[in-house]
C-alpha cells in the first residue's frame, strides 16, 4: 500500500486540514494509502522513504531549507499545496522589507528568532512534481491529485483563468454586469469560481494563471473603483511573491 | 403560414401547452442583475419591463418604460449551455466493463430565441448534432448597442429553423404577440393556444418593427470579404496591438453561442471507477494547443488571431458558413471590451495601407 506523508513548513495548517475535510472520502482513502506521517492526525511518524509527500508551507528558516531537501530525497512524488508552498504565502511580504527590522519590532527577544530574509516557495529549493494553488487549496483538486497518482494517470489541473470555470458554471460576470473589481481574468483556475458564485470579485488567492496579462487588467480594476492602495493590497496578499507579470 | 395574435395570457397558455407536452421550457429570467436563461414555468417568470444597457465590457439591466417581456438583447448565457453543456460525461467504466452514458437531455422548448441565436443554434447543431429543440423565436425589434446580426446575415428577422415566431408589440392597443408558425409542429401547438386571427395590419406592423431594427444595429462589420481579410492579415502587426489589451481569459469563447471546443479528460475514483468527460475548452487556454513537447500558440497575439481567424474565416472552409452570428456577446462580456467589429475594421485599414507587417 503506498505511503503518504504530510509535511508542514511555514503556514497556518489550513491546507493540510483540507485533507481532513475530505470527510466522505477520507476513510476510503485510508484503505488505499498508508498515512506514514501527518501530525494533524497522529503522533505516529514512520521513517522514510515515502511514496507521496504532501508539503504545505513556505521555506522561511534555515532549518526548513535543510528539511525540504531531506523530504525530497525521501519522496518518490512531491506535491506542494497552497499559496505558501507555491509562492511563499502572506509571509513573503517580508521579501519587500527588512526582516531584521520586523524582528526587532515584533518580538520581545528577537535574538531567539532565526529566520531567512525571504519566504520562498518549495520549488525555489527542490524539484516539485505537482502544485496545488489556493489559500486554502480546493478539496476537489486535492482528491483529483491523489486519485490520479494512485491510478498512475496525470492529474487534471488546468492552469487557465478563473473565468473559464465561472462561465462553465453559468455565472454572470460580476465585473461586466455589476462593476465589481475581479481578478478572475488573471488568476489561476481551480477554485471553481467560488467568489463570483456569491457575487464577489476574485481576489487572486490561487495566484497568477499561466501568462497573466495584469497590465491589461489594472485599468479595468481602476475603472471598477480600485485605487492605488487597493491595487497594491490585492496583488500583494496571498501570493505577493508570485510572478503576476 | 397562418398567423394569430394573443396577449400575455396567450403567451402563458403557449408555455402551458409546451409544458403539458412534456417539454422543459427555457426562456429569459432575471437573475443576478442579468437576463439569464433558465426554466420558465409561466409567463410571470419572464423579465417583464426589464431591458438592458450594453457596451464593450459593460452590461446593466435597466427598467423599461413598458412591460415588454422580450425587450432585451443577448445576455451572459446562450442556448449553447443546453445544446452543448459545459460538462458532459461521455462514458464510464467499473470492474464490470465500459458503460455508455444515457442521454438524459430533456425535450427542450426554447422561448424567446432571437434571430442571431436561432442562426447560432443551427451552426452549433451542425457540429454537435443531437435532438432539435422546439424553438419559439422572438423577432428582434430592439437591437442592443453591441449587436451586428445584419452584417452577418443572421437577423434581425428570424431565419428558418423556428417552430413558432413571436413579434411582441406594445402600443395603445396594449401588449400583444403576433405568432406565426414555421413548422407543422409549431402550427399544431399554436392551434391549442387561445388567440384571434391576425389581420393584415398586425403583420404589417410586425414587419415594420423588424425592418426598423435592421436600421438600428449598434455595430457593423466592415463590408468586405472577412475570409480574405483574415487570410491576408495573418502577419499583421495588429495582432500584437490586440494582445496588449487581451486578457486571454477565454470569456469571449465561453459566451460565444457557436464556440464548440471541448477538452476531454479521464477521471478515476478510489473504488476503481473511471469516467471520461468533456468540458468547454477555449483556444485562449495555453494548454489548448499543447502537442507533444509544448503548446504551439503561446502568445496572446497568436491566440486572439486563432480565435478571430477561425470564427470569421476558416469556419467557412470547415463548415461552409461563418462562425459568427453578430450577437455581440464577445464584445459585451470581454472584461477589456475588445470589439471584434472594431478589430476587423482596424485590421482592414492596416491591410489597405500595406506594409504594416511584423
Amino acid at each position: 500500500m503506498p505511503s503518504i506523508a504530510v509535511w508542514k513548513f511555514t503556514s497556518c495548517d489550513g491546507c493540510q486540514l483540507t485533507l481532513l475535510d475530505c470527510e466522505d472520502e477520507l476513510l476510503p482513502l485510508t484503505e488505499h494509502v498508508r498515512i506514514a506521517h501527518f501530525l494533524e492526525v497522529t503522533s505516529v511518524s514512520e521513517p522514510g522513504p515515502y511514496d507521496i509527500s504532501i508539503v504545505e508551507g513556505s521555506v522561511s528558516t534555515p532549518e526548513e531549507a535543510e528539511r525540504i531537501r531531506w523530504i525530497r530525497d525521501q519522496s518518490a512524488i512531491l506535491v506542494v499545496v497552497g499559496a505558501c508552498a507555491t509562492s511563499g504565502g502572506i509571509q513573503a511580504l517580508r521579501n519587500f522589507a527588512d526582516v531584521d527590522e520586523f524582528r526587532s519590532i515584533v518580538y520581545a527577544r528577537p535574538e531567539h528568532i532565526t529566520a531567512l530574509a525571504t519566504s520562498t516557495p518549495i520549488s525555489a529549493h527542490v524539484t516539485v512534481d505537482h502544485e496545488l494553488r489556493g489559500c486554502p487549496i480546493d478539496k476537489g483538486q486535492l482528491l483529483e491529485v491523489l486519485t490520479a497518482l494512485l491510478a498512475g494517470r496525470a492529474p487534471d489541473l488546468p492552469d487557465t483563468s478563473v473565468c473559464t470555470d465561472c462561465k462553465r458554471r453559468g455565472l454572470t460576470c460580476v465585473m461586466v454586469a455589476h462593476g465589481t473589481p475581479c481578478l478572475g481574468p488573471v488568476t489561476h483556475a481551480g477554485c471553481g469560481a467560488l467568489c463570483p458564485a456569491v457575487n464577489r470579485g476574485c481576489y487572486g488567492c490561487f495566484g497568477p494563471m499561466n501568462q497573466p496579462n495584469v497590465p491589461a487588467l489594472v485599468p479595468l480594476l481602476r475603472r471598477s473603483g480600485m485605487g492605488d492602495d487597493e491595487l497594491h493590497l490585492v496583488f500583494r496578499t496571498f501570493n505577493a511573491n508570485a510572478e503576476w507579470s | 403560414m397562418a398567423s394569430q395574435v394573443f396577449d400575455l395570457s396567450g403567451l402563458d397558455a403557449l408555455i402551458g401547452v409546451l409544458r403539458a407536452d412534456g417539454r422543459v421550457v427555457v426562456g429569459p429570467l432575471l437573475r443576478d442583475d442579468a437576463i439569464t436563461l433558465a426554466e420558465v414555468k409561466s409567463a410571470t417568470d419572464l423579465p417583464s419591463g426589464w431591458g438592458v444597457e450594453i457596451g464593450p465590457g459593460h452590461y446593466r439591466v435597466r427598467r423599461r418604460t413598458d412591460t415588454a417581456v422580450f425587450g432585451h438583447s443577448a445576455g451572459p448565457q446562450s442556448w449553447k449551455r443546453f445544446l452543448h453543456p459545459p460538462h458532459r460525461t461521455l462514458m464510464s467504466s467499473d470492474s464490470s466493463g465500459f458503460h455508455a452514458v444515457q442521454d438524459d437531455t430533456p425535450d427542450y422548448a426554447f422561448l424567446g430565441v432571437r434571430a442571431c441565436d436561432l442562426a447560432a443554434i443551427g451552426k452549433l447543431r451542425q457540429i454537435t448534432g443531437g435532438r432539435a429543440p422546439f424553438v419559439v423565436a422572438a423577432q428582434c425589434t430592439e437591437p442592443g448597442e453591441v449587436c451586428f446580426c445584419t452584417s452577418m446575415g443572421c437577423g434581425p428577422a428570424a431565419g428558418p429553423g423556428y417552430d413558432i415566431a413571436l413579434t411582441e408589440r406594445i402600443d395603445e392597443q396594449g401588449q400583444r404577440f403576433l405568432a406565426t408558425s414555421g413548422t407543422a409542429e409549431g402550427a399544431a401547438v399554436l392551434a391549442r393556444v387561445p388567440a384571434r386571427e391576425a389581420v393584415p395590419e398586425d403583420i404589417a406592423l410586425a414587419e415594420q418593427d423588424v425592418d426598423a431594427a435592421a436600421r438600428n444595429m449598434g455595430r457593423a462589420m466592415p463590408e468586405l470579404d472577412l475570409r480574405d481579410l483574415l487570410a491576408a492579415g495573418r502577419d499583421s502587426a495588429h495582432w500584437e496591438a490586440v494582445a496588449e489589451r487581451c486578457l486571454t481569459c477565454g470569456n469571449c469563447t465561453m459566451v460565444c453561442p457557436t464556440c464548440f471546443c471541448v477538452s476531454v479528460e479521464d477521471h478515476t475514483d478510489l473504488d476503481g471507477n473511471a469516467e471520461r468527460a468533456q468540458r468547454w475548452a477555449s483556444c485562449f487556454e495555453i494548454d489548448f494547443s499543447y502537442l507533444h513537447g509544448g503548446a504551439v500558440r503561446t502568445s496572446g497575439a497568436a491566440r486572439y488571431r486563432q480565435w478571430m481567424t477561425h470564427k470569421l474565416g476558416t469556419w467557412h472552409d470547415q463548415f461552409g458558413t461563418s462562425g459568427c452570428v453578430g450577437c455581440g456577446r464577445c464584445i459585451a462580456w470581454c472584461p477589456a471590451g475588445i470589439d471584434i467589429t472594431e478589430e476587423a475594421a482596424v485590421l482592414s485599414q492596416t491591410m489597405k495601407h500595406g506594409g504594416d507587417r511584423r
